[in-house]
Formats: structure tokens, sequence, C-alpha cells
């Protein structure tokens, strides 16, 4: 079966923000991207799926500026068979990317879409659950393991209180959870291979959306400054202030 | 102008940050509610006692008992016409459901809002709460979760609401929940405790999280975890405080043996007062922490159980 896996280029996760001095975003000019962390997480599941033979295609979808074919060129690298750019300078909101992402699914006909449970930029957590309402699929959001057995798969979620298990008829969406695997690193041969592989880059239009973002940004600020306190000498001066200066204990 | 707000709940008690969407919710109007869920009566009259609450939605089926997304969207979409927001906690539960919802609608989700400016108009984190974005949503209908450690939760009295039956929805086939595993603690949970003590890395293994027993019991505490913890398999995962784990605001947050990445601290920074023990005096942890004692967790934790127990 062939699998979808949407990488999203973002501001890599070591890097410290600045909000812009306009207050029109963040800073991104000549900062560090990368792919999405989660997404990383993704194209690892689906690749390990097609080492166990479950897998026959993966296909890297990326959305967004031109340079997002670099995110492309890293799915590839760890084992993405092709890639699709869908090219736009607009900013993609999740339902706009789910809209897309459905066309692309609709085309290609995967019975399984791995997606990343959250970006790390928006922090939105919602294209997978999106995606999977807009097709019909069911969806195994968080997941930290899964297993495909035929035509559903079993997939356990990590939980507010724990661990859940949830068995999914094929189609279905999953989202990646941390702790599903350790992605690996692309090997230099393999990152030479991936020149070589096939991105397809097509338009919004093509695929029948309209991205216009449907929440405006106001304005972007910084969050209110903590200070930071003091050091304290022993745990008993510790325990002191929280009781009699902090009065938290 | 009329919310709806989903709410999660357990052997018939409400969960708090269900009670800080209702909060949430307040803000803009009118306030429903809906308790989803097989022989679910006892957290439907609890709902009804919530000040703020005008009436409850009771949805007592087999086929909620376990809040798998795919029907519980489904009954949401159904209600949908009588509401202007649609609303519940950022939650497992409420992520899972309220995009699907969301998508359906035709409508862009706005997560885990910290403020509510007006009914179109919201403040919620992003790049883990390093920067704050105000969004003016053009949707006919808001589908909205609420950052629960933003708002003060609605007491648990003071309200009677009417209860009403939700209607019957044809349930979506696909999706079949077959067992959890959860972990079983006395203490407080994560997201609703007065007091957290979390440990990180510097806790070395599982074992020394016992550690944090004592003085978690003395203070009523909650126990976390740093990512770095629960990654090297000391804790399980619902411990994890931090960008993608649980966000928790307490009156009173110690951090022990956690150095104090920004994703943690994105899942912390708003409690009240913060402690910080870590042996590394350059630790980032210190730069957010009220209080910082530099030094061996392993020689100030017994002294910290024995200081609190002279109490």
């Amino acid at each position: 079966m062939k699998i979808l896996v949407p990488v999203k280029r973002v501001v890599d996760y070591n890097v410290k923000v600045r909000v812009k001095s306009d207050n029109t975003g963040v800073e991104t000019a000549g900062v560090k991207m990368s792919m999405n962390p989660f997404d990383e997480i993704a194209i690892e599941e689906a690749v390990r799926l097609k080492e166990k033979g479950v897998a026959t295609e993966i296909i890297a979808v990326s959305m967004g500026v031109a340079a997002c074919q670099e995110t492309i060129r890293t799915a590839l690298a760890m084992g993405a068979d092709r890639g699709i750019l869908v090219e736009s300078d607009v900013d993609l909101q999740p339902l706009a990317v789910a809209k897309m992402l459905r066309a692309i699914v609709e085309k290609e006909g995967p019975k399984l879409v791995i997606l990343g449970k959250q970006a790390i930029d928006d922090d939105m957590s919602a294209t997978g659950q999106m995606l999977a309402a807009l097709l019909g699929w069911p969806q195994g959001t968080f997941a930290s393991k899964v297993t495909v057995e035929g035509d559903s798969m079993t997939v356990i979620r990590e939980v507010d209180g724990g661990l859940e298990t949830v068995v999914l008829n094929l189609p279905a969406i999953i989202t990646t959870d941390l702790r599903l695997n350790e992605p690996r690193y692309a090997s230099l041969p393999n990152i030479m291979k991936a020149r070589k592989k096939t991105i397809d880059i097509v338009k919004p239009g093509d695929l029948g959306v309209d991205p216009t973002p449907r929440l405006v940004v106001i304005k972007v600020e910084e969050p209110p400054k903590r200070q930071a306190g003091r050091k304290v000498a022993s745990v008993a001066e510790l325990v002191d202030k929280l009781r009699n200066e902090a009065k938290v204990i | 102008m009329t919310a709806l707000v989903l709410i999660d709940h357990e052997g018939g008690l409400l969960k708090q940050p269900s009670r800080s969407a209702v909060a949430a919710a307040t803000k803009l109007g009118e306030v429903h509610v809906l308790v989803a869920g097989s022989g679910v009566q006892a957290a439907a009259d609890a709902a009804a006692r919530l000040p703020g609450v005008s009436k409850v939605i009771l949805a007592d089926a087999p086929a909620y008992a376990n809040a798998l997304a795919e029907p519980l969207a489904a009954l949401i979409v159904a209600l949908a016409p009588g509401y202007s927001h649609l609303m519940a906690a950022t939650t497992a539960n409420g992520k899972n459901v309220m995009p699907r919802v969301a998508a359906v609608l035709d409508s862009q989700p706005i997560s885990d809002i910290a403020e509510v400016i007006d009914a179109d108009t919201f403040v919620r984190p992003i790049y883990a709460g390093n920067a704050m974005a105000t969004v003016k949503s053009s949707d006919a209908k808001k589908v909205i979760t609420v950052r629960a450690a933003s708002f003060d939760p609605v007491p648990n009295e003071g309200g009677s609401a009417s209860i009403e039956a939700a209607p019957a929805v044809d349930m979506p086939a696909g999706s079949r929940w077959v067992s959890a595993e959860l972990s079983k603690s006395e203490r407080p949970e994560l997201t609703a405790a007065r007091v957290v003590v979390s440990g990180g890395r510097g806790m070395q293994n599982g074992d020394n999280f016992k550690l944090l027993d004592p003085i978690a019991d003395k203070l009523g505490a909650a126990v976390g975890a740093s990512r770095a913890a629960v990654d090297a398999g000391f804790v399980p995962n619902d411990y994890q405080v931090g960008q993608t784990g649980k966000i928790v605001a307490p009156e009173l947050y110690i951090a022990i043996g956690i150095s104090g990445a920004i994703q943690h601290l994105a899942g912390m920074k708003d409690s009240k007062v913060i402690v910080a023990i870590n042996k590394d005096e350059e630790a980032p942890i210190f730069q957010v922490a009220d209080y910082g004692l530099v030094a061996d967790l392993f020689v100030a934790l017994p002294e910290l159980a024995a200081e609190l127990e002279r109490g």
C-alpha cells in the first residue's frame, strides 16, 4: 500500500524565536529551518513500514514556499520515494492544508496518511484530525505504537491519563507522538540518491482549494517576561522563603 | 450567541480543565455543555451545578463510552446549528475531537486560546509560548480549544441548569476502542494540582523518582517530569510537562534536576511560584525560577523532605 506523509518546514526546534519589532509575526529571515520534528517521526514510521513489507511506496508532501523542497529532500533522503510540493506564498492554515491533502489523497489513493501530531511553529495540532474528517476516515492521534494487520491497524495512543489502544479500519490517519520511534539520520549515499528522486510541483488552484487564511493575525507579541528570582543558599532557606515570603506552603 | 462546551469527565466527576473551558465560554454569552458517555447521568448532574451553565445536553449511549473521536465529532456536528462557538479544553480528548468537528463545519479551529478578546478574536500561544498571537476568525462558527491554565475554573457548585437528552446520531464505523492502560495515582492530576513537583534527566533513573514521593505527599502535589525523563523511560508519558505534553500553572512548581529546555518552560512558565533545584548553576531553568538552589538533588531532596516534615 501507498503511504502519504505530509512534512512541514518550520523554524528549527533549537532556535529561540524572536518577535518582529512591528508585531506582525516572528523573525524567520536568516533563521535555521528544519523539518517539523513530529514529521520526521512520521517519515521514519512510514519507512519502517516499507522495510517490513507493509508499505510499497512513500510519498512526502510539503506545502508552502519553494524552499519547502529542501524539507521534501530530507524526507526523500530518509527513505521516501517521491515528493509533491504545493507551492504557495500564502500563510497556509490547517483547514486549507487538510483540504489540499484530501485532493492529493483522492488522486494518489494511499491507504494510510501519517502526520506529525502538531507543528512546533503554530502549535495547532489540527491537520491530521481535519484530514480524517474530510475523508471520513478513522483517526489514531498521538500514536506511540502502530501495528498494521491486513485491513486494520492497532494504534496505542498517548492520552492524558496514560495509554489507550484502538483498532482502526484502513484507510486511516495516524498522528505521531514523541515515543513512536527515533528517526534515523540520512546517510550520505541516501542524500545523494534523494537528489535523483522526483518532486512534482503543483499550486493550490490545481487542487481546487482556496488557501486564503480564515484566521487573520492581528498582532504577535512577546509573552510577559518572567524575572529571574534569586538563589537561596540552603534547603532550610528555601523552605523558609516558600513559607514566609511566597506563602505557598 | 451561545457556546457549547464538551465536558471531560471520569467516574461521574468533571475534569478541572473543562471547568476552565466553561469559564472561557462564559465570556462569550450563554453556555451549554455536552456530557457524552455511557451511564453518565451523575456527570450530567454535576455539570448542571456548574455556575454559568444554562443547559446540559446529555448523550448517554454505549457508542460514546470511550470518547472515540469519530462518534463524538459526529454528535457535536449534529448539535452545531444551535451554537456560535463549539469549545473544549485543550486535553487529549479536546484535541482529538474538535479539529474533526471544525473540518466538517468548514471552520479553521482556534487551538489552545489563552484569552478571549471578543466573539471573533482570541489570543493563543505559538512557538511553544514564546510568542502570543492575537487572531481574528472570519468563520461563521468558531471551533475552539481552551488552555486550561489560562482561565480560573468555574466552581463545582452554584448553578442549576436543565438537562436535555441529545438527539440520536448516525455513528461512523471504522474505529473501535480496545483498552486503556492508565497510570494509577492517589495524587491530584497534573493539570489540576495546586503544587507540582517535577523531575528531569538529573533524577538518573525511575527508582530515584521515589525521592519525590515524600515531598509530593507532604505538599499534596502532583508529580511531573521533563521530556528527557519520559524519553529515558524513568516515568510514563502522562507525566510529561511541556510544549507537547501537559501545560500546568500551579501555585508552586518545583523543578528538580531539570535543565529547562524551552519546550519544558513552555509547559510551566505560567506557574505562580517556580523553584528550581539543579547542580548546574548555568541551567536555563534558573532564569525563570523565583527561588533557585544550586545543589546535588540527591542531597537536597532528603533534606527538603525532612524540612517540610518539621513544618
